[in-house]
Protein backbone atom coordinates (compact mmCIF):
# COMPACT_ATOMS: atom_id res chain seq x y z
CA UNK A 1 0.00 0.00 0.00
CA UNK A 2 0.93 3.50 -0.43
CA UNK A 3 -0.10 6.40 2.13
CA UNK A 4 1.41 9.68 1.23
CA UNK A 5 2.54 11.86 4.47
CA UNK A 6 4.28 15.30 4.80
CA UNK A 7 6.95 15.83 7.55
CA UNK A 8 7.88 19.41 8.72
CA UNK A 9 11.34 19.55 10.50
CA UNK A 10 10.65 22.44 13.07
CA UNK A 11 14.08 22.84 13.12
CA UNK A 12 14.25 23.96 10.23
CA UNK A 13 11.73 25.73 9.20
CA UNK A 14 12.49 29.60 9.07
CA UNK A 15 9.31 31.33 8.40
CA UNK A 16 9.94 32.19 5.09
CA UNK A 17 6.37 31.35 3.75
CA UNK A 18 8.29 30.04 0.43
CA UNK A 19 5.62 27.42 0.65
CA UNK A 20 2.46 29.60 0.94
CA UNK A 21 3.26 31.45 -1.58
CA UNK A 22 4.13 28.18 -4.04
CA UNK A 23 1.21 26.93 -2.95
CA UNK A 24 -0.99 30.42 -3.78
CA UNK A 25 0.51 30.69 -7.25
CA UNK A 26 0.00 27.09 -7.76
CA UNK A 27 -3.83 26.81 -6.86
CA UNK A 28 -4.53 30.60 -7.24
CA UNK A 29 -6.00 30.54 -4.12
CA UNK A 30 -8.61 33.98 -2.92
CA UNK A 31 -6.74 36.33 -0.23
CA UNK A 32 -7.14 35.38 3.19
CA UNK A 33 -7.29 31.61 1.56
CA UNK A 34 -3.78 29.45 2.56
CA UNK A 35 -4.17 26.23 1.87
CA UNK A 36 -0.08 25.83 3.06
CA UNK A 37 -0.05 28.11 6.25
CA UNK A 38 2.86 29.16 8.66
CA UNK A 39 2.14 29.81 11.71
CA UNK A 40 4.49 32.33 13.36
CA UNK A 41 4.67 31.70 17.18
CA UNK A 42 6.56 33.28 20.10
CA UNK A 43 7.02 31.65 23.05
CA UNK A 44 8.47 32.64 26.68
CA UNK A 45 9.32 36.22 28.11
CA UNK A 46 11.88 38.75 27.47
CA UNK A 47 14.83 38.55 27.39
CA UNK A 48 14.03 34.72 26.76
CA UNK A 49 11.58 34.80 24.22
CA UNK A 50 11.78 32.36 21.04
CA UNK A 51 10.22 31.99 18.01
CA UNK A 52 8.60 29.20 16.28
CA UNK A 53 7.44 28.61 12.89
CA UNK A 54 4.91 25.90 11.95
CA UNK A 55 3.42 24.86 8.92
CA UNK A 56 0.14 23.52 8.62
CA UNK A 57 -2.73 22.47 6.42
CA UNK A 58 -4.72 19.63 5.70
CA UNK A 59 -3.38 16.72 7.60
CA UNK A 60 -4.84 14.44 5.19
CA UNK A 61 -6.07 12.38 8.06
CA UNK A 62 -6.59 8.23 7.95
CA UNK A 63 -9.98 9.05 9.76
CA UNK A 64 -10.76 12.14 8.67
CA UNK A 65 -13.89 13.79 10.67
CA UNK A 66 -14.52 16.00 7.52
CA UNK A 67 -15.49 12.98 5.27
CA UNK A 68 -17.69 11.45 7.79
CA UNK A 69 -19.80 14.49 8.43
CA UNK A 70 -20.07 15.57 4.32
CA UNK A 71 -23.37 15.20 3.24
CA UNK A 72 -22.60 14.66 -0.41
CA UNK A 73 -19.31 12.21 -0.49
CA UNK A 74 -17.52 15.20 -1.92
CA UNK A 75 -15.15 14.91 0.25
CA UNK A 76 -13.46 11.87 -0.10
CA UNK A 77 -10.22 9.83 0.08
CA UNK A 78 -8.10 7.96 -2.00
CA UNK A 79 -6.20 4.41 -1.59
CA UNK A 80 -2.90 6.76 -1.06
CA UNK A 81 -4.55 8.44 1.95
CA UNK A 82 -4.96 11.98 0.29
CA UNK A 83 -8.37 13.70 1.14
CA UNK A 84 -9.89 15.14 -2.04
CA UNK A 85 -13.24 17.68 -2.39
CA UNK A 86 -15.29 16.74 -5.65
CA UNK A 87 -16.15 20.43 -6.55
CA UNK A 88 -18.79 19.17 -8.38
CA UNK A 89 -20.91 18.12 -5.54
CA UNK A 90 -19.95 20.12 -2.67
CA UNK A 91 -22.90 21.89 -1.92
CA UNK A 92 -20.88 24.65 0.50
CA UNK A 93 -22.79 23.42 3.48
CA UNK A 94 -18.98 24.53 5.47
CA UNK A 95 -19.54 21.27 8.09
CA UNK A 96 -16.38 19.92 6.96
CA UNK A 97 -14.74 23.22 7.66
CA UNK A 98 -16.59 22.90 11.17
CA UNK A 99 -15.46 19.62 11.94
CA UNK A 100 -12.01 19.90 10.63
CA UNK A 101 -9.90 20.12 13.71
CA UNK A 102 -7.01 21.94 12.05
CA UNK A 103 -8.83 25.36 10.48
CA UNK A 104 -7.91 23.40 7.02
CA UNK A 105 -10.67 24.45 5.29
CA UNK A 106 -12.16 27.92 3.21
CA UNK A 107 -15.01 28.30 1.55
CA UNK A 108 -15.20 31.46 -0.80
CA UNK A 109 -18.89 32.96 -1.51
CA UNK A 110 -17.80 35.69 -4.56
CA UNK A 111 -15.12 35.87 -5.90
CA UNK A 112 -11.73 38.05 -4.51
CA UNK A 113 -8.40 39.33 -5.97
CA UNK A 114 -5.64 40.57 -4.63
CA UNK A 115 -6.11 43.93 -6.10
CA UNK A 116 -9.74 44.62 -6.18
CA UNK A 117 -12.36 43.59 -8.31
CA UNK A 118 -10.41 42.44 -11.49
CA UNK A 119 -8.35 39.51 -11.47
CA UNK A 120 -4.35 40.22 -12.46
CA UNK A 121 -3.58 38.14 -15.14
CA UNK A 122 -2.12 35.60 -12.97
CA UNK A 123 -5.19 35.19 -11.12
CA UNK A 124 -7.52 35.38 -14.40
CA UNK A 125 -5.40 31.69 -15.08
CA UNK A 126 -5.58 30.49 -12.21
CA UNK A 127 -9.36 31.47 -11.58
CA UNK A 128 -12.17 27.96 -11.08
CA UNK A 129 -15.77 29.80 -10.95
CA UNK A 130 -16.28 25.72 -9.83
CA UNK A 131 -14.21 26.60 -6.39
CA UNK A 132 -16.55 29.53 -5.64
CA UNK A 133 -19.14 28.72 -2.94
CA UNK A 134 -17.54 25.25 -1.93
CA UNK A 135 -15.15 23.82 0.52
CA UNK A 136 -11.94 24.15 -0.32
CA UNK A 137 -8.40 23.18 0.57
CA UNK A 138 -4.79 21.66 0.19
CA UNK A 139 -4.63 18.64 -2.29
CA UNK A 140 -0.81 17.70 -1.35
CA UNK A 141 -0.90 18.59 -4.84
CA UNK A 142 -2.65 15.17 -5.97
CA UNK A 143 -2.54 16.43 -9.52
CA UNK A 144 1.33 16.47 -9.72
CA UNK A 145 1.41 13.35 -7.67
CA UNK A 146 -0.93 11.45 -10.32
CA UNK A 147 0.80 12.88 -13.43
CA UNK A 148 4.22 12.09 -11.71
CA UNK A 149 3.88 8.71 -11.08
CA UNK A 150 2.33 8.25 -14.62
CA UNK A 151 5.35 9.00 -15.78
CA UNK A 152 7.77 6.78 -13.94
CA UNK A 153 8.70 9.19 -11.03
CA UNK A 154 8.67 9.19 -7.53
CA UNK A 155 6.74 11.65 -5.46
CA UNK A 156 8.77 13.34 -3.01
CA UNK A 157 11.98 12.21 -4.55
CA UNK A 158 11.36 14.00 -7.73
CA UNK A 159 10.38 17.32 -7.55
CA UNK A 160 8.08 16.99 -10.43
CA UNK A 161 5.62 14.74 -9.19
CA UNK A 162 5.84 16.16 -5.55
CA UNK A 163 3.55 19.07 -3.99
CA UNK A 164 5.13 22.97 -4.70
CA UNK A 165 5.30 23.42 -1.32
CA UNK A 166 8.12 21.07 -0.58
CA UNK A 167 9.68 21.79 -4.07
CA UNK A 168 10.04 25.76 -2.91
CA UNK A 169 10.72 25.14 0.91
CA UNK A 170 14.57 26.84 1.20
CA UNK A 171 15.85 24.94 4.32
CA UNK A 172 14.59 21.35 3.16
CA UNK A 173 12.07 21.46 6.73
CA UNK A 174 9.39 20.09 4.37
CA UNK A 175 9.13 16.94 3.09
CA UNK A 176 6.65 14.36 1.42
CA UNK A 177 6.63 10.98 0.46
CA UNK A 178 5.27 7.48 1.10
CA UNK A 179 5.24 6.23 4.80
CA UNK A 180 5.04 2.82 3.74
CA UNK A 181 8.21 2.76 2.26
CA UNK A 182 10.61 2.11 4.23
CA UNK A 183 13.23 3.67 1.83
CA UNK A 184 11.13 6.98 1.45
CA UNK A 185 12.79 10.08 2.87
CA UNK A 186 10.06 10.52 5.20
CA UNK A 187 10.13 6.65 6.32
CA UNK A 188 14.06 7.33 7.20
CA UNK A 189 13.06 11.11 9.18
CA UNK A 190 10.38 9.81 11.19
CA UNK A 191 13.06 6.73 12.29
CA UNK A 192 15.71 8.93 13.13
CA UNK A 193 13.54 11.34 14.96
CA UNK A 194 11.54 12.65 17.31
CA UNK A 195 7.84 13.74 16.18
CA UNK A 196 4.69 14.06 17.06
CA UNK A 197 0.89 14.85 15.21
CA UNK A 198 -1.17 17.77 16.14
CA UNK A 199 -4.66 16.98 18.04
CA UNK A 200 -2.99 13.37 18.19
CA UNK A 201 -5.55 12.69 20.93
CA UNK A 202 -8.30 13.47 18.63
CA UNK A 203 -7.16 10.05 17.10
CA UNK A 204 -7.82 10.97 13.57
CA UNK A 205 -4.77 10.25 12.67
CA UNK A 206 -3.19 12.80 10.38
CA UNK A 207 -0.67 12.56 7.75
CA UNK A 208 1.13 15.15 8.75
CA UNK A 209 3.92 15.14 11.12
CA UNK A 210 5.91 17.24 13.13
CA UNK A 211 9.60 16.92 13.72
CA UNK A 212 11.09 18.50 16.80
CA UNK A 213 14.37 16.56 17.67
CA UNK A 214 16.87 14.32 17.75
CA UNK B 1 2.42 38.93 9.30
CA UNK B 2 2.53 37.31 12.42
CA UNK B 3 0.08 34.40 13.49
CA UNK B 4 -0.17 33.70 17.02
CA UNK B 5 -1.88 30.60 17.90
CA UNK B 6 -5.08 31.40 19.11
CA UNK B 7 -8.86 30.01 18.71
CA UNK B 8 -11.37 31.67 16.49
CA UNK B 9 -15.02 31.92 15.99
CA UNK B 10 -16.00 30.07 13.60
CA UNK B 11 -17.85 31.90 10.70
CA UNK B 12 -18.93 29.13 8.43
CA UNK B 13 -22.65 28.83 10.39
CA UNK B 14 -24.27 31.98 11.19
CA UNK B 15 -27.91 32.61 12.31
CA UNK B 16 -28.71 30.93 9.16
CA UNK B 17 -27.73 27.86 10.80
CA UNK B 18 -28.94 28.86 13.86
CA UNK B 19 -32.85 28.80 12.76
CA UNK B 20 -32.26 25.57 11.10
CA UNK B 21 -31.42 24.56 14.81
CA UNK B 22 -33.64 26.72 16.54
CA UNK B 23 -36.97 25.92 14.61
CA UNK B 24 -36.19 22.75 13.40
CA UNK B 25 -36.01 21.77 17.43
CA UNK B 26 -39.02 23.70 18.13
CA UNK B 27 -41.50 21.99 14.79
CA UNK B 28 -39.90 18.82 16.23
CA UNK B 29 -40.88 18.98 19.65
CA UNK B 30 -44.40 20.53 19.02
CA UNK B 31 -45.03 17.64 16.94
CA UNK B 32 -43.93 15.25 19.61
CA UNK B 33 -46.28 17.02 22.45
CA UNK B 34 -49.09 17.36 19.97
CA UNK B 35 -48.71 13.47 19.94
CA UNK B 36 -48.89 13.45 23.59
CA UNK B 37 -51.82 16.09 23.74
CA UNK B 38 -54.46 16.46 20.68
CA UNK B 39 -52.53 16.26 17.52
CA UNK B 40 -54.66 18.86 15.85
CA UNK B 41 -54.65 20.18 12.44
CA UNK B 42 -53.32 23.38 13.15
CA UNK B 43 -50.82 22.47 15.91
CA UNK B 44 -49.76 19.64 12.99
CA UNK B 45 -49.02 22.77 10.17
CA UNK B 46 -47.45 24.97 12.71
CA UNK B 47 -45.29 22.24 13.59
CA UNK B 48 -44.18 21.39 9.79
CA UNK B 49 -44.01 25.15 9.30
CA UNK B 50 -41.18 25.41 11.36
CA UNK B 51 -39.06 22.79 10.52
CA UNK B 52 -40.18 23.87 6.54
CA UNK B 53 -38.45 27.07 7.83
CA UNK B 54 -35.54 25.39 9.61
CA UNK B 55 -34.71 23.81 6.51
CA UNK B 56 -35.06 27.12 4.22
CA UNK B 57 -32.91 29.18 6.53
CA UNK B 58 -30.00 26.42 5.86
CA UNK B 59 -30.73 26.46 2.38
CA UNK B 60 -30.18 29.94 2.22
CA UNK B 61 -26.68 29.52 3.90
CA UNK B 62 -25.34 26.47 1.72
CA UNK B 63 -22.90 28.25 -1.37
CA UNK B 64 -24.62 26.58 -4.21
CA UNK B 65 -28.49 25.85 -3.02
CA UNK B 66 -29.19 24.66 -6.71
CA UNK B 67 -27.44 21.66 -5.93
CA UNK B 68 -29.02 20.74 -2.62
CA UNK B 69 -30.46 17.35 -3.61
CA UNK B 70 -26.80 16.37 -3.01
CA UNK B 71 -27.39 16.33 0.92
CA UNK B 72 -28.34 13.49 0.69
CA UNK B 73 -25.98 11.38 -0.52
CA UNK B 74 -23.90 10.21 2.53
CA UNK B 75 -26.25 8.40 4.76
CA UNK B 76 -23.81 5.97 6.13
CA UNK B 77 -21.73 8.36 8.44
CA UNK B 78 -23.47 12.07 7.64
CA UNK B 79 -25.93 13.00 10.20
CA UNK B 80 -26.80 15.80 7.83
CA UNK B 81 -27.84 13.35 5.82
CA UNK B 82 -29.71 11.30 7.84
CA UNK B 83 -31.87 14.53 8.86
CA UNK B 84 -32.26 15.91 5.25
CA UNK B 85 -33.70 12.28 4.53
CA UNK B 86 -36.10 11.88 7.63
CA UNK B 87 -37.35 15.47 6.75
CA UNK B 88 -39.29 14.21 3.36
CA UNK B 89 -40.96 11.29 5.46
CA UNK B 90 -42.06 13.77 8.36
CA UNK B 91 -43.67 15.93 6.40
CA UNK B 92 -45.38 12.94 4.48
CA UNK B 93 -46.61 11.59 8.44
CA UNK B 94 -47.23 14.96 9.77
CA UNK B 95 -49.61 15.73 6.61
CA UNK B 96 -51.07 12.25 6.50
CA UNK B 97 -51.71 13.53 10.46
CA UNK B 98 -53.53 16.62 9.12
CA UNK B 99 -56.04 13.65 7.78
CA UNK B 100 -56.62 10.47 10.46
CA UNK B 101 -55.03 11.07 13.26
CA UNK B 102 -53.94 8.16 14.05
CA UNK B 103 -50.53 8.66 12.10
CA UNK B 104 -49.50 11.18 14.60
CA UNK B 105 -47.36 8.50 16.93
CA UNK B 106 -45.39 7.81 13.21
CA UNK B 107 -45.03 11.91 13.06
CA UNK B 108 -43.36 12.21 16.67
CA UNK B 109 -41.35 8.99 15.91
CA UNK B 110 -40.26 10.67 12.84
CA UNK B 111 -40.02 14.36 14.93
CA UNK B 112 -37.58 12.82 17.59
CA UNK B 113 -35.66 10.97 14.79
CA UNK B 114 -35.15 14.97 13.50
CA UNK B 115 -34.42 16.50 16.78
CA UNK B 116 -31.63 13.65 17.21
CA UNK B 117 -30.35 13.86 14.08
CA UNK B 118 -29.92 17.36 14.84
CA UNK B 119 -28.41 17.05 17.95
CA UNK B 120 -25.79 14.64 16.25
CA UNK B 121 -25.13 16.91 13.76
CA UNK B 122 -23.45 19.54 15.99
CA UNK B 123 -21.82 16.47 17.76
CA UNK B 124 -19.86 15.29 14.99
CA UNK B 125 -18.40 19.16 14.38
CA UNK B 126 -14.88 18.10 15.95
CA UNK B 127 -13.50 21.15 14.97
CA UNK B 128 -15.93 23.08 17.58
CA UNK B 129 -15.27 22.18 21.47
CA UNK B 130 -18.25 23.53 22.03
CA UNK B 131 -20.45 21.50 19.88
CA UNK B 132 -18.49 18.08 20.03
CA UNK B 133 -18.58 18.02 23.73
CA UNK B 134 -20.74 15.24 24.79
CA UNK B 135 -23.21 16.35 27.32
CA UNK B 136 -24.27 19.15 23.78
CA UNK B 137 -26.27 16.04 22.89
CA UNK B 138 -29.10 15.88 25.64
CA UNK B 139 -29.16 20.33 26.11
CA UNK B 140 -30.29 20.04 22.55
CA UNK B 141 -33.10 17.46 22.71
CA UNK B 142 -34.07 18.70 25.74
CA UNK B 143 -33.89 22.55 24.59
CA UNK B 144 -36.23 20.88 21.72
CA UNK B 145 -38.66 18.99 23.88
CA UNK B 146 -39.34 22.05 25.96
CA UNK B 147 -39.86 24.16 23.15
CA UNK B 148 -42.18 22.20 21.81
CA UNK B 149 -44.38 21.77 24.56
CA UNK B 150 -44.10 25.60 25.43
CA UNK B 151 -45.23 26.07 22.40
CA UNK B 152 -47.98 23.52 22.82
CA UNK B 153 -48.69 25.69 25.55
CA UNK B 154 -48.93 28.88 23.77
CA UNK B 155 -51.26 27.29 21.30
CA UNK B 156 -53.88 26.68 23.57
CA UNK B 157 -53.82 23.73 25.00
CA UNK B 158 -53.31 24.19 28.75
CA UNK B 159 -54.73 20.91 29.85
CA UNK B 160 -52.76 20.20 33.46
CA UNK B 161 -50.92 17.49 32.32
CA UNK B 162 -49.30 19.55 29.50
CA UNK B 163 -48.09 21.86 31.55
CA UNK B 164 -47.03 19.52 33.93
CA UNK B 165 -45.19 18.18 30.84
CA UNK B 166 -43.82 21.57 29.69
CA UNK B 167 -42.65 22.47 33.56
CA UNK B 168 -40.83 19.03 33.72
CA UNK B 169 -38.65 19.30 29.91
CA UNK B 170 -38.25 23.14 30.86
CA UNK B 171 -36.31 21.94 34.18
CA UNK B 172 -35.07 18.70 32.66
CA UNK B 173 -33.34 21.20 29.93
CA UNK B 174 -31.57 23.60 32.96
CA UNK B 175 -30.40 20.44 34.38
CA UNK B 176 -28.59 19.58 31.30
CA UNK B 177 -27.30 23.12 30.60
CA UNK B 178 -25.74 22.97 33.87
CA UNK B 179 -24.01 19.76 33.20
CA UNK B 180 -23.25 20.89 29.75
CA UNK B 181 -21.47 24.06 31.30
CA UNK B 182 -19.40 21.99 33.86
CA UNK B 183 -18.60 19.54 31.61
CA UNK B 184 -17.32 22.26 29.08
CA UNK B 185 -14.99 23.75 31.98
CA UNK B 186 -13.75 20.47 32.95
CA UNK B 187 -12.66 20.07 29.16
CA UNK B 188 -10.81 23.48 28.95
CA UNK B 189 -12.70 24.49 26.34
CA UNK B 190 -11.47 27.56 24.54
CA UNK B 191 -11.81 30.98 26.85
CA UNK B 192 -13.71 32.17 24.01
CA UNK B 193 -16.72 29.51 24.66
CA UNK B 194 -16.31 29.36 28.40
CA UNK B 195 -16.66 33.24 27.89
CA UNK B 196 -20.33 32.80 26.79
CA UNK B 197 -21.81 31.99 30.16
CA UNK B 198 -20.37 35.74 31.49
CA UNK B 199 -22.26 37.39 28.74
CA UNK B 200 -24.70 39.84 29.80
CA UNK B 201 -27.11 38.12 27.00
CA UNK B 202 -26.60 34.93 28.32
CA UNK B 203 -27.43 36.32 32.02
CA UNK B 204 -30.75 37.65 30.46
CA UNK B 205 -31.42 34.28 29.05
CA UNK B 206 -30.61 32.26 31.94
CA UNK B 207 -32.94 34.72 34.40
CA UNK B 208 -35.82 34.58 31.39
CA UNK B 209 -35.53 30.64 31.39
CA UNK B 210 -36.57 30.68 35.49
CA UNK B 211 -39.21 33.05 34.95
CA UNK B 212 -40.76 30.70 32.05
CA UNK B 213 -40.57 27.77 34.80
CA UNK B 214 -41.85 30.20 37.85
CA UNK B 215 -44.61 31.02 35.35
CA UNK B 216 -44.95 27.40 34.24
CA UNK B 217 -45.25 26.23 37.97
CA UNK B 218 -47.94 29.19 38.53
CA UNK B 219 -49.68 27.95 35.95
CA UNK B 220 -49.83 24.59 37.59
CA UNK B 221 -51.46 26.26 40.55
CA UNK B 222 -54.33 28.07 38.69
CA UNK B 223 -52.68 31.48 37.34
CA UNK B 224 -53.60 32.34 33.40
CA UNK B 225 -49.74 32.61 32.86
CA UNK B 226 -49.39 28.76 30.87
CA UNK B 227 -49.01 29.95 27.09
CA UNK B 228 -46.86 33.57 27.93
CA UNK B 229 -44.30 31.08 30.04
CA UNK B 230 -44.48 28.52 27.03
CA UNK B 231 -43.87 31.32 24.39
CA UNK B 232 -40.61 32.38 27.35
CA UNK B 233 -39.54 28.75 26.68
CA UNK B 234 -39.22 28.82 23.46
CA UNK B 235 -37.62 31.95 23.15
CA UNK B 236 -34.88 31.63 25.41
CA UNK B 237 -34.58 28.19 23.34
CA UNK B 238 -34.21 30.26 20.38
CA UNK B 239 -31.76 32.09 22.51
CA UNK B 240 -29.55 29.47 23.58
CA UNK B 241 -29.30 27.70 20.35
CA UNK B 242 -27.96 30.80 18.65
CA UNK B 243 -25.71 31.55 21.06
CA UNK B 244 -24.29 28.49 21.00
CA UNK B 245 -24.07 29.06 17.10
CA UNK B 246 -22.77 31.81 16.33
CA UNK B 247 -20.93 33.24 19.47
CA UNK B 248 -19.91 29.84 21.35
CA UNK B 249 -17.99 28.22 18.78
CA UNK B 250 -14.76 28.85 18.70
CA UNK B 251 -12.15 26.72 17.42
CA UNK B 252 -9.69 24.30 18.63
CA UNK B 253 -7.00 25.93 17.78
CA UNK B 254 -3.28 24.68 16.97
CA UNK B 255 -1.87 23.09 19.67
CA UNK B 256 2.16 22.41 19.19
CA UNK B 257 3.15 19.49 21.49
CA UNK B 258 6.89 19.87 21.28
CA UNK B 259 8.40 23.45 19.94
CA UNK B 260 11.73 22.79 18.40
CA UNK B 261 15.01 22.12 20.09
CA UNK B 262 18.29 24.29 18.89
CA UNK B 263 21.00 23.67 20.79
CA UNK B 264 20.87 23.80 24.48
CA UNK B 265 16.93 24.93 24.16
CA UNK B 266 14.83 23.41 25.93
CA UNK B 267 11.06 21.92 23.87
CA UNK B 268 7.79 23.29 24.93
CA UNK B 269 4.24 22.89 24.64
CA UNK B 270 1.87 25.71 22.79
CA UNK B 271 -1.59 25.89 23.55
CA UNK B 272 -3.75 28.42 22.11
CA UNK B 273 -4.32 31.45 23.51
Amino acid sequence: MTRYVMVADLRRCVGCQACTAACKEANATPPGVQWRRVLDIEIGEYPDVKRVFVPTGCQHCADPPCMHVCPTTATRQRDDGIVTIDYRLCIGCGYCAVACPYEARYKVTTPEFAFGADPTSAEDVGFDEGKIGVATKCTFCADRIDAGVAAGLVPGRDPAASPVCVNACVSGALAFGDIDDPGSEVSRLLKDNKSFRMHDELQTEPGFYYLWDH
Amino acid sequence: MKQLVQTKLQRYWDIRAAANFSFGGTGSGLIMAAAIGAPSRPVMVVGLGFIGLGLLSVWLEIGRPWRAINVLFHPRTSWMTRESMLAPLLFAAGAATVFDARFAVLAAALAAGYLYCQARMLHASRGIPAWCQNESVPLMLATGVAEGTGLYLALGDASVAMIALALCAGIVREVAREIYRRALFRAKAPAGTLAWFSLREEKLLTVTRLVAIALLLAALGGWPTAAFGGLLVVATGWGLKTMLITRAAFTRGHVIQHTPTRGRDASHVVTPA
